[in-house]
């Protein structure tokens, strides 16, 4: 009766596995990606089932409060939070796995210091688990606007950094020769420390970026939990999260790699660079900012053929997809053609404009990538910029800026350039954005859904 | 017993090469909910916090057991929301263009 429910149990463990590979297959296609994630949930939910189906256990009431609490607080959480907080909340639940797989780590580590390899493996998931939960919670922070988003530069940080790492170690180190669990807990101190460390340097433009490698390394902390577990009495569910920690460990550095060079930086220059903590020196930017009112700027568009959007992270912030929908289905009613320019890292997130957009109901075959727009700017009549600002800098093609390099949208090779911009601030790089200064640039200063919104009416009200 | 980490071993480096493989061409415009998908998958904790409290013998690793849990159940009903939001607004917007 036992044999038979453990291979049960065991089978299960197996088609999870193989359904979450599948899944994770699923989600690398635009068309096939829903399916992916919901043939992974069903996965999960059997995984979780058949574990709590497993014999010889206790705490059942503990355990069912856990699910429950944990549960309910991640699934309300996940639903009412704004589609512009979606990167923030990737980071808390990113945090939440990594701080699970530390506690994992301190339950085996508390029940078998003195087991050799099984201890040494809890311990390393501990150690990763730790550092991914106060790194996220700090990303969380930051990309919450609950903490400074500029890079925060302590003095000798590396030095400070890797000794807080090695003091942590040591602690753990002395729990092994003394076996004497009370050391666990600088040890944990210390680790958490760590991670704040580690992500207090990192800009707010690099979290997206940062989040990957968080999630990547949860990933890895889970696998390790899992070989920390094989040994156990319940050993296939450790096999189950190996095989999910190392697949998403994999999958997650692949993808942070891929962002970094999304944004033409190195990984080393995102995580250790403190990006965006100096500033080029000032006043080499020629003209001056030119502000046009909004009623022109609607005229402006009007009478243009051709108008191309490119959206920021400002659009995103205050919610003006909706009005900028109705500002592109307004030009096109006139007979102006409207295409939108959407820069890989434009937004929080890779993708970040593309979900915004098509949440408002913008139709795919009006966004296009950087790389099928940027011939086109030449021609356009007018560029509309919405809260962009670094992937717009043309100071990116200049050799010695702090930009250089990266990838951007040649807006400034239009005709005419308007910009809808809270205030004067300047990016998440920290620099000054050329653009602004160019003679055929006219900046309209406000909120951006306000702004869109006025302009929507102004180019409407012409109409009659 | 060590027998068995070193079947994990073998098992954890197939892994890390099927992990790299499905995700090796996959356009930006899923990044983002590539991360988060990915970030429900190593919600996998969960199933591990459970046999960690259900093994638990004494008060503070009871208590440590529960922390776990509800952070483990937390990734996985988060993740698997947050990601499925984001797809939704692809599948939503896909219809839309459709039609046009």
């Amino acid at each position: 009766m036992t044999a038979w429910v453990a291979t049960a149990i065991d089978a299960v463990y197996v088609a999870a596995v193989i359904v979450f590979i599948l899944g994770l297959r699923a989600m690398s296609s635009p068309a096939t990606a829903r399916r992916g994630i919901v043939y992974a949930g069903i996965a999960m939910l059997v995984a979780v089932a058949a574990t709590l189906a497993s014999p010889g256990f206790s705490n059942f009431a503990l355990i069912a409060l856990g699910v429950v609490v944990g549960g309910g607080a991640g699934y309300y959480w996940a639903r009412v939070v704004k589609m512009t907080a979606m990167p923030q909340m990737v980071a808390v639940f990113n945090g939440m796995g990594g701080g699970a797989a530390a506690a994992i780590g301190a339950v085996e580590l508390l029940g078998s210091l003195t087991s050799g390899a099984t201890a040494y493996l809890s311990a390393a998931g501990a150690v990763i688990g730790s550092i991914s939960i106060s790194g996220s919670m700090i990303a969380f922070l930051k990309l919450q606007g609950w903490m400074p988003q500029k890079p925060i530069v302590i003095p000798a940080r590396q030095v400070v950094n890797f000794a807080a790492l090695a003091v942590s170690l040591g602690f753990g180190g002395v729990a092994f020769w003394t076996l004497h669990a009370f050391y666990l807990l600088p040890f944990f101190l210390f680790l958490i420390l760590y991670g704040v460390l580690f992500t207090l340097p990192i800009g707010g433009a690099d979290m997206p970026v940062v989040i990957s490698l968080f999630n990547a390394l949860t990933g890895v902390a889970v696998g390790l939990d899992g070989f920390a577990l094989v040994n156990g009495p319940l050993g296939d569910a450790g096999y189950a999260m190996v095989i999910a920690g190392v697949l998403v460990g994999a999958a997650g550095s692949l993808l942070t790699a891929l962002m970094a060079r999304a944004m033409n930086r190195s990984i080393g220059n995102v995580f250790f660079g403190a990006y965006g903590a100096t500033e080029e020196a000032a006043g080499t930017i020629a003209g001056s900012m030119k502000p046009i009112d909004v009623a022109d700027a609607a005229v402006m568009m009007e009478y243009a053929s051709e108008v191309i959007i490119a959206p920021g992270y400002g659009m995103a912030v205050a919610q003006a997809q909706g009005k900028v929908k109705e500002l592109a289905d307004a030009l096109e009613a006139k007979g102006v053609t409207v295409k939108f320019a959407i820069h890989p890292v434009a937004g929080r997130m890779p993708g970040h404009m593309n979900v915004l957009l098509a949440e408002a109901g913008v139709a795919y075959d009006k966004l296009f990538d950087r790389d099928e727009i940027d011939a086109e700017f030449p021609h356009a009549d007018v560029v509309l910029v919405i809260g962009a600002n670094d992937v717009v800098n043309p100071a990116a093609r200049r050799q010695g800026s702090a930009l250089y390099g990266m990838p951007i949208l040649d807006v400034d090779q239009a005709k005419n350039v308007l910009v809808i911009k809270r205030g004067q601030g300047k990016g998440f790089s920290g620099l000054e954005n050329e653009l602004f200064y160019k003679d055929n640039t006219r900046m309209v200063y406000g909120d951006a859904q306000a702004v869109v919104a006025a302009l929507v009416s102004n180019v409407k009200k012409s109409a009659t | 017993m060590t027998a068995d980490i070193w079947t994990a071993l073998f098992i954890a480096i197939l892994a890390a090469f099927v992990g790299y493989e499905v995700i090796s061409r996959v356009p930006v415009l899923l990044h983002t909910p590539l991360m988060s998908g990915s970030n429900f998958i190593h919600g996998i904790v969960l199933v591990g916090a459970i046999v960690a409290l259900g093994l638990s013998t004494d008060d503070i690793e009871r208590g440590i057991g529960l922390v776990a849990v509800i952070m483990g159940a937390m990734n996985v009903t988060g993740g698997y929301v947050v990601t499925e939001r984001i797809l939704a607004m692809f599948d939503r917007s896909k219809s839309k263009g459709g039609s046009k």
